[in-house]
């Protein structure tokens, strides 16, 4: 069947598009892209005042299915994924049982044909229940599809051992994902070390516990080859320490989440909120203003949300007690239209970059854009939406995000994967 | 005029006028624990719970005499002995004792933050009897109202606070309170056992050098080295603490002659003090301390629940 999406903003940076057309998709392809298409049968979206891109992907998703799916499951997380314009997402591998070996891979993708509403591209764990002492089975992963490799949630804590996972990993052609907190130097560290560790008697996580392995990595990275991608950035320093190794040429590439683009230390209050605990924390207002710099020239390669679902029984409680992470698959596109966007720190162009052209080269992801023959996997902007972030709103099994009660503007009304609507108008198809 | 505030929680939250009331009406509980039938009605028919969550000797009893000298039912709750074991979060606990309708929470936790999640949750009065690493109220209200009756005046003192600056919950409401107060806060200890912002609690001076540090000081503050909370080794020894920062017989010549010792107990012997200065009759003022406990307490509870600066005389 054939679906002609009309009067839209078409806007791909990859193929210098930027212009109102229409798109005509058939048997899940974008077949043409002009002016005053003919449809002599089929459906037809009038998409007028919208913005049509390249679909979002996010790729730094907790979907916490196997063996967490209180918090969060397949169905339940693509869902909220095509609710926040996300066409697909690459899931962290620090499941019950971790995803190391091929079954499990093989058991996340299938559940995602069965119920997901968005793709889902699998990361397997470096080593072995995430332990850091023996390399998982890259090879069966790769095999049964996974798309890149980390030990999220942790990092590879030994140098030899992260040498021996880049050294394999290259030969694979993915990348490894490095979750960069050196445990000997964060021990027990709730909030970033400095002014809100003071302020709140909580034990500070250095900025050196993430610049430390940052450097770390991107050494093993000239060491061994392998492609490095550095995942939730929260320092200055970290940073220009990728700008460097970029400059020099090493095949380094790295993600913010919005949390740290638009939130620092100084958010968490009196009341101590465990929603604003996450994992790099919050950090200072330079290093915010450093990550939104690295975001508009270019250093950083991509936004991602790093969801990370808990429910409220855990965040709810004393504040080292609980568990660190937040939401975000369904705040992230309106948060950076709201911040980037809208002020004129980024254009829509970089936006697409950032959040669909750029993540899905760095998982290997088939290349999406707005021409004939590729696959019709978009998603649809109103720019002008106006709506509020409210804890019951999510579709999400969870609702730990620190920006309910913020107001945005702009926001995905559209999903469309291989040329089917996930969500059409704001609602999800069932 | 009555008392601005609702809770005990956040001592930065309150002006000099605040701290020198509760420090007045606690020197008119004085004269209550002076009597001989040490026990007045002022609070009957109120009903306070001691919930505390984590071990604590003195705080807990000094709070129980305070309650018990004001008239006041109380329920002792010790979180770790009850329901939390069974798996009932702290907020549940909570709002199970607010099902009872009482007046007002004494909580002491080791996680920083709690008081103010109990306030939230149960909407009674809450005293913080120390959270965490981070705040201990009380506790620099009673080393207030000791250096204020030994100086006659908190102003335009220097106050030495001399250890573990990084993980005192006393630190973090005394430093403030002494600033509030107009003293100068110098902090002495090694930089393992410094905050990362000493500045932003209030210090004035960061010293890594007990010696050179002393001679300005009217007030020396000794921290307690907690063992039980040093892992990690900030330290080689606790012999070497003590040679470096341990208040001795032989340090005693760098004091000033009026200068006091301060300490909130329970001291390690040995290490942060040797028996000479801790017993030392003029200088230390370390039972002082431990008595004007039950009177700030008394004072506190008096006028959270209601009272004025006139009532206290009862």
């Amino acid at each position: 069947m054939a679906l002609m999406l009309r009067n839209a903003r078409v806007l791909d940076p990859q193929i210098d598009l930027d212009d109102v057309c229409d798109v005509l998709i058939r048997d899940g392809r974008i077949v043409e892209v002009g002016h005053g298409l003919d449809l002599p049968k089929g459906v037809e979206r009038d998409l007028t005042g919208k913005i049509v891109v390249p679909g979002l992907v996010d790729i730094h998703v907790h979907l916490r299915d196997p063996g967490q799916e209180q918090k969060e499951d397949i169905a339940s997380g693509t869902r909220a994924a095509a609710r926040g314009g996300f066409t697909t997402v690459a899931c962290m591998p620090n499941t019950s049982p971790t995803i190391d070996n091929a079954q499990v891979v093989s058991y996340v993708r299938s559940r995602a044909d069965e119920v997901g509403k968005c793709r889902v591209a699998v990361v397997g764990s470096c080593t072995q229940g995430l332990k850091g002492e023996v390399l998982s089975e890259m090879g069966g992963m790769v095999e049964a599809g996974a798309c890149a490799f980390t030990d999220d949630g942790r990092g590879v804590q030994d140098s030899g051992m992260m040498r021996r996972v880049m050294d394999y990993a290259r030969q694979f052609d993915r990348v490894v994902m490095s979750h960069c907190q050196d445990e000997g130097l964060v021990g027990a560290g709730q909030v970033n070390e400095g002014a809100a560790s003071t302020r709140l008697g909580l034990l500070g996580w250095p900025a050196a516990g993430e610049e430390i392995q940052i450097a770390r990595d991107i050494a093993v990275c000239r060491l061994t080859g392998c492609p490095l991608h550095v995942q939730h950035l929260s320092t200055a320093r970290g940073l220009e320490m990728v700008r460097e190794a970029k400059a020099e040429g090493l095949p380094v590439t790295c993600e913010v989440t919005p949390h740290h683009l638009f939130l620092t230390e100084d958010a968490i209050g009196q009341d101590y909120d465990a929603n604003f605990k996450v994992n790099p924390p919050l950090r200072t207002d330079e290093d915010r203003c450093a990550l939104i710099e690295g975001v508009a020239d270019g250093t950083v390669d991509c936004i991602v949300t790093d969801h990370a679902p808990h429910c409220a029984f855990e965040k709810d409680r004393e504040f080292e007690r609980a568990p660190f992470g937040m939401i975000g698959l369904e705040t992230s596109l309106s948060l950076v239209i709201t911040n980037l966007v809208k002020p004129g720190v980024i254009d829509w162009n970089r936006l697409v970059e950032l959040m669909a052209v750029n993540p899905r080269r760095i998982i290997r992801a088939e290349r999406v854009a707005i021409e004939a023959g590729c696959t019709a996997d978009l998603t649809v902007i109103d720019p002008c939406e106006e709506w509020t972030v409210e804890k019951g709103g999510f579709l999400s099994k969870s609702s730990n995000s620190a920006f309910i009660g913020v107001h945005l503007v702009g926001r995905a009304t559209d999903t469309y994967v291989g040329g089917y609507a996930t969500l059409e108008e704001g609602a999800i198809v069932e | 005029m009555s008392f601005p505030h609702k809770h005990l929680i956040d001592l930065s939250e309150y002006s000099a006028d605040d701290i020198s009331l509760i420090l007045d009406v606690a020197e008119r509980f004085r004269e209550v624990n002076e009597r001989r039938i040490k026990k007045v009605p002022t609070l009957k028919g109120f009903t306070v719970v001691n919930m505390f969550n984590e071990p604590s000797t003195r705080t807990r009893s000094s709070f129980e005499i305070a309650e018990k000298r004001l008239s006041c039912d109380t329920l002792n709750f010790g979180g770790s002995s009850t329901s939390t074991v069974k798996g009932e979060s702290l907020l549940d606990t909570v709002r199970t004792l607010c099902s009872y309708k009482i007046d007002l929470i004494v909580v002491r936790d080791k996680h920083a933050g709690v008081p103010h999640q109990v306030a939230r949750a149960s909407g009674v009065h809450v005293i913080d009897a120390g959270d965490g690493k981070h705040q201990h109220p009380t506790q620099a209200l009673l080393d207030l109202y000791t250096i204020r009756k030994r100086f006659g005046s908190i102003e335009g003192l220097t106050v030495g606070i001399v250890g573990d600056i990084g993980h005192s919950r006393v630190c973090g409401s005394l430093i403030p309170a002494l600033k509030t107060m107009g003293a100068k806060v110098v902090v002495v200890g090694p930089p393992t056992l410094m905050p990362a912002r000493p500045d932003l609690l209030g210090a004035d001076e960061v010293r890594f050098s007990l010696d050179e540090a002393l001679p300005q000081l009217d007030v020396v503050y000794m921290l307690r080295i907690q063992r039980e909370r040093l892992e990690g080794a900030p330290f080689p020894s606790l012999r070497e603490y003590n040679r470096l920062f341990g208040l001795t017989r032989e340090r005693e010549h760098l004091l000033r002659p009026d200068a006091i010792v301060c300490h909130p107990g329970p001291i390690n012997r040995g290490v942060e003090l040797d028996d000479y200065m801790a017993d030392h009759v003029e200088r230390s003022a370390i039972l002082d301390q431990v008595y004007a406990g039950v009177l700030v307490r008394m004072a506190s509870l008096y006028l959270l629940l209601g009272g004025n600066e006139h009532g206290a005389d009862a």
